[in-house]
């Protein structure tokens, strides 16, 4: 018999284990898992050569990722216009770096605007972040 | 410096430049850059709604009210005001050129306790 308190406990129960599937992915973000991301995205797996290309070339703008992460993006770098400190991106270099995919979607988002006048796609994401991951 | 500055200001805003103190601006200055910040001084550096709103309304509860900092300058940068310039005078154009200072929106290369919101001349040191 399926009485109130059962119910209930049942009820809560459920209510963790769906917390958990859903909130587990964003929580638990790392470079591998948003590499994975956007090669499902693409369909492609990233290339971490024609990444580091992607990274130092200018295109069409004034600037390049490079102009602000540096190349080698290993070392803390400067802001191309403001020389504010921005620190290392290469994730072997930065343990905070490509742990949070709401942080990822927004710089992509933010700084492909500036490099681009567009947003990256998917692959180009997935080649950036296998250039990175890669660097030791 | 307001002793409360909100999360979002420094997470988002100091990413890139320093955290500049609401003071130095008019309302009617933050308020433009707070409605352009997709196209902000050669960046894209647009934020939430919920956020737009919340330093938004900080930055005019704490902007610039002072006579000096009343008036609004060209292209709404601290570093055109009339006061900025004045305040700035004996500094000779080539050490601004120096590849030590790069730029004038990096208020903490020469005003050491610029982050505390601290602009007094005897913390001043100018690099080489």
């Amino acid at each position: 018999m399926l009485n109130f308190r059962k119910f209930r406990r049942m009820a809560v129960e459920t209510g963790i284990g769906l917390a958990l599937i859903g909130g587990l992915p964003a929580m638990a973000a790392t470079p591998q898992t948003e590499l994975l991301r956007w090669q499902q995205a693409a369909g492609q797996t990233g290339d971490a050569a024609k990444g580091q290309v992607f990274f130092g070339q200018r295109h069409g703008g004034e600037w390049s990722c490079a102009s602000c992460h540096g190349q080698p993006p290993t070392r803390d770098n400067q802001h191309a216009s403001t020389g504010k400190k921005i620190a290392a991106l290469a994730p072997a270099f930065n343990a905070e770096r490509l742990t949070d995919s709401a942080k990822v979607d927004k710089w992509f988002k933010r700084n492909c605007k500036d490099v681009l006048s567009r947003e990256c796609t998917a692959i180009e994401k997935a080649d950036v972040l296998a250039y990175l991951i890669g660097l030791k | 410096m307001p002793t409360q500055v909100p999360t979002v200001y420094k997470q988002e805003c100091a990413a890139c430049h320093m955290a500049y103190p609401p003071g130095m601006l008019p309302a009617p200055s933050w308020r433009r850059i707070m409605t352009g910040l997709d196209r902000h001084y050669g960046t894209d550096a647009s934020l939430e709604p919920a956020q737009v709103q919340q330093v938004s309304a900080w930055l005019l509860a704490n902007a610039g009210t002072y006579k000096r900092v009343r008036e609004e300058p060209p292209e709404d940068r601290i570093t055109r005001s009339a006061w900025f310039a004045r305040k700035h005078r004996e500094v000779d154009p080539a050490v601004w050129k120096r590849v030590s200072i790069k730029s004038a929106a990096q208020c903490s290369t020469c005003h050491t306790q610029a982050e505390q919101g601290n602009f007094d001349e005897h913390q001043v040191r100018i690099p080489r």
